[in-house]
Parts: C-alpha cells; structure tokens; sequence
C-alpha cells in the first residue's frame, strides 16, 4: 500500500514537472529549427541566434535593461538597508508596524496599479518618459523587498553585541560598519539579488513608463509577440533560460554559503553563551 | 546629548527611505484617487463612478474578471496541492524546489509567447487532437486559452507556499493521527489540511490578486479583448488616454485587493507572492 502510494506520488510530480517545463523546452527547441512557424521542426539551425547576435537595436536593448537592473538594485538595496537600520532603531512598535505597512503596499499591488499611479506621478511633476522614469519607477518598486530581507536579519542580531562595541569605545560609524553591516550583509546580498531579479523580470511597470523612445527587454519581447512568431525570439528564451539556470545556481551557491557560516558561527558562538 | 545624537541618526537612516515613501508609496495611491474623480474634460466630478456603477459592460467585466481570476486560482489549487505535498517527500528537497522556482525566473512574456505556438491552429495541441480524431480546434484567443496560460504561469507561486506550510509539519503529528486509527485519507482530509491551511491561504492571494491584472496575457493569448479588469486599465491608460476613468477602475480594483485580502487573512504567516515566488 505505501509502496504503491509512493509511485503514484512520483508520477504525479513527473507530471507536474513535464506541466512546468514543457513549454520552456518547446520554445527552444523551435529556437534550432530552419522554418518559419512552432509547428514543425525543419531541420537543424543556428541561424536564429546569428540574426539576433547581429541585432543591433536588440543588443543595446539588453544592455539598456541591464543598466536599469544593477543600477537600480544598486540605489534600492542601499535605501532599502537605511530604512530597515532606521525601522529597526524605532522604540515604538505600532510605529514600526505602520511603515512596514506602508513598506508593503507596492508589494500586494497588482502591477498594473502601480504602473498605472506612476505614470499619474510622473505626469503630474514634469518628468519625461525614459530612461529616468523607468529607472526610478524599478528603484521604487525593488525597495520594499529589501527591507524585508535586511529587517529580519537585524532582528536576529543579539543587542550585546552593539553594547559590547559601544563599551569598547566605538563610536556610531564604527558600530555601523564594524558591527552591524557585516552581520546583516548576507541578507543585504539577497536583497540587491533580488531587486536585480524584479528589474529583469518586470514588464508591466515598465510598459506604463516607458513612452515612446525607451524599451526593455520584456517590452520589446511584448511588442514582438504581438506580430506573431519570430523564431528569433525562441533564440532569445534559449539564452535567457541558460542565463537564469546561471543566476539561480549561483543565488544557491551564495544561500548555502551564508547559511553554512551562519551554521558554523552559531556553534562557535555556542561557547560564549 | 544622547537622545539629540540619536534622533539625528534615526533621521539621517530615514530621510532617503521617507522620500521614498512620501514620494512612491502615498503620492501614487493618492495621485491615482484624485485622478478617478476627474472626467476627460478636466472637471471634477463624480461621472467616472457613476458610469461605472450604471453600465452592464463594466459590471459584467467586473463579474467576468472575478470568475477568471477564481478559475484560474482553483486550477492552479487543484494542480499545486499534490504536488506540494508529494515534494515534501522526496529527497534533496532544496533542489527540487530550486526546480520549482526556476520557471518563475524565465520572463513571463516568453512563457505566453510559448503558447501562442502550442495553441496555435497548426501547433502541438491541435497535432494532439487531431491524432485522437478530435480534429482541430481553435484554442488560441479564447478565454479558456487565457485561463490556462495564466494558471500555468501561476502554479509556482501557489506550490511554493502550500509546500512551505507542509513541510513545517511534525511527522509525528502524522504519526499520531495513524495511531490514532485514522486512514491515509483522513490523516490527510483531518489533519494535514488543516495545518497547511495558512499555505493555502497565503497561495490564493498570490494568484489571485495578479490574475485579475494580467493585461499582458489577455493580449497575447486571450485574442487582444478587453476581458478583465487589468486590461480595462491599461486600455483607459495607454489607448484611449482617459486617464480618470482608467483610475476609476484602478480604484475599484484597489478596493477588490483589500477585499480579498481580509477574506484571505487569518493568522497566516508574513509573505507575499514574491517573496514566496523567489527568495
């Protein structure tokens, strides 16, 4: 009985996993096909990707889309990590508990809101459609997550060891960057990681700011899907899938790293208590 | 002395990530309110509700939007499940919830780019259908083609809850149950159920709320018609340009977030779809 169970389990997630990635693989694999169309596959090609490397308009999209991705990680993880110190310092907890609501609001809208309000916003102040508005508007929406990854860590951190620095003779900066940062910067990496994440990821945000001259990546993939099937796209989900199979083993590389010292440090720290 | 040293030090942590509030958190939400109370030739008034409010297109949309967006949460229910479930079973769990994740992380406009050439008339479904003598249909720009596409976008984001609140689970509060006389079924029907029951909850607000937004899907997949509410705002916003009644909608959508939020609630643990969906 259990025996049997446990293959109807296991083919129940073969199921779901053929579910999950059959559509990825079916995309690249019309990626290598000399036709013209997703429904048959004519005989082996590299030509897709010879067009898209030679996309000139396409690759300075990508560079674009990067730009705004690590630029605006960059600025969110450090306004992120500064408003999680400052959340934490407060003494009062409702006070804490209404800017984390607050903190939370652009992570329950749906995107279309947010998008929408944003292109409200940036009407209303003067600020031209672009490069600028999408860059603020990836900053804006990558912040909260940070805040919610660094916070937590800042909880854990055991008080006596400021006291013991301040003890010692530290003063504020030293405290900071002696003491606090390096304890929180694991949780400061997921942060910047994940905002990098949101940025690629994002469109719909993107598509309500952006105006006419400026597009990312995911927008000019919109754009070419609605004319129908360019197999040179299929090229392009080939890379990215390679591209994110990269970044994903290396975010667990860097989770089981930090993990393991944390694991290590609480045995160490076993002692001292 | 002190207490001047740090209050300036909370301000000085504060002032950018207050900026940040003021400036991207409330000026939005309130922006986008005081927009909705404005028609297309710039008067305040209360026209925008009222149309809303009087007119079967966009109530039935509204109906519409609500019946998708609660068919798409029950396939993605249905499907996530088990599946969660049985994960909590397997060895080197890490990994094959990394497996999990990783769909989440291929743009989600390449996944329904993905369908347009499986439910295309000559594509892989139809090939199927014809094989089983059912010969072929038109599948793609209908409204099931858009329920299924955005179910399967998404079934991660259900899975990865469900799967954290089960596994969170003392196996011997199973075992217990077993001693106790109870059969797999009731084990799982009386006792697991219960327990992952903030999973679930947490997993219905993650699909949920997105499903009743997600223009971009409608226009690649469901045949570029106005069929939810997301779209209705996108299509107020960037095509006709009436921005207020756009708003309107936007509004009442807000208002149908908070709704399915308190619904969905309880005790459940803090997370949201994406950090679900990613950390």
């Amino acid at each position: 009985m259990a025996k049997h169970k446990h293959w109807g389990g296991r083919l129940y997630l073969i199921f779901a996993f053929a579910l999950l990635y059959t559509p990825i693989l079916y995309l690249i694999y019309y990626s290598f096909s000399s036709g013209t169309n997703m429904s048959t596959f004519k005989g082996f090609t590299l030509s897709h990707y010879q067009t898209l490397f030679s996309d000139s308009r396409l690759i300075v999209i990508l560079l674009d889309t990067l730009l705004i991705a690590l630029l605006s990680s960059l600025v969110a993880t450090i306004v992120g990590t500064m408003g999680a110190l400052g959340i934490h310092t407060l003494k009062q907890r409702k006070l804490q508990n209404f800017i984390l609501s607050l903190n939370n609001i652009l992570m329950v809208s749906p995107d279309v809101i947010i998008g929408a309000s944003f292109l409200i916003l940036f009407t209303t102040l003067g600020i031209a459609l672009g490069f600028g508005s999408v860059l603020a508007s990836h900053i804006a929406f990558s912040i909260p997550i940070v805040v919610l990854l660094v916070l937590p860590r800042l909880k854990e951190m055991n008080g006596s060891m400021v006291d013991a620095a301040r003890d010692l003779g530290a003063n504020r900066w030293q405290i900071l960057s002696k003491v606090i940062l390096p304890y929180i910067l694991p949780s400061i990496f997921s942060g910047f990681f994940m905002a990098l994440t949101y940025s690629l990821d994002d469109f719909a945000v993107t598509f309500f700011v952006t105006g006419n001259g400026f597009a990312t990546l995911s927008v000019e993939i919109y754009s070419r899907a609605r004319q129908g099937i360019n197999l040179e796209i299929n090229a392009l989900s080939a890379i990215m899938f390679i591209f994110s199979i990269l970044l994903i083993v290396g975010y667990y590389f860097i989770n089981q790293y930090t993990q393991s010292r944390r694991n290590k440090r609480q045995r160490g720290g076993a002692y001292l208590q | 002395m002190t207490t001047l040293n740090h209050k300036t030090r909370q301000w000085s942590y504060f002032s950018l990530y207050f900026i940040w509030i003021a400036l991207f958190v409330i000026a939005p939400v309130a922006l986008i309110i005081y927009q909705s109370f404005f028609g297309l030739d710039h008067q305040l008034t209360l026209a925008n509700y009222k149309n809303y409010l009087s007119s079967a297109v966009y109530l039935k949309m509204t109906l519409n939007s609500f019946v998708y967006a609660f068919l798409i949460t029950l396939i993605t229910l249905v499907i996530s499940y088990p599946t969660a479930y049985f994960l909590t079973k397997l060895k080197h769990r890490q990994l094959w919830i990394l497996l999990i994740i990783l769909p989440t992380w291929i743009n989600l406009l390449l996944k329904a780019y993905a369908f347009i050439g499986i439910f295309s008339q000559t594509g892989a479904v139809n090939h199927f259908l014809t094989f089983m003598g059912i010969g072929p249909q038109q599948i793609l720009f209908t409204n099931t083609s858009f329920v299924l596409v955005a179910a399967y976008i998404q079934i991660p984001f259900m899975i990865l809850p469900i799967y954290n609140s089960l596994v969170d689970i003392d196996p011997a509060v199973i075992q217990a149950s077993h001693d106790l006389g109870a059969n797999n079924f009731q084990t799982l029907w009386r006792v697991i159920f219960p327990i992952s029951i903030n999973g679930v909850r947490s997993g219905v607000q993650a699909v949920f709320i997105p499903s009743l937004s997600l223009f971009m899907i409608t226009r690649l997949i469901g045949g570029n018609r106005v069929i939810t509410l997301g779209t209705a705002i996108e299509e107020h916003f960037l095509t006709t340009m009436n921005w207020g009644m756009g708003s309107t909608i936007g509004v009442i959508l807000i208002l149908i977030m908070f709704l399915t939020m308190t619904l969905t609630s309880g005790t459940r643990k803090a997370g949201t779809r994406k950090n679900h969906g990613k950390a």
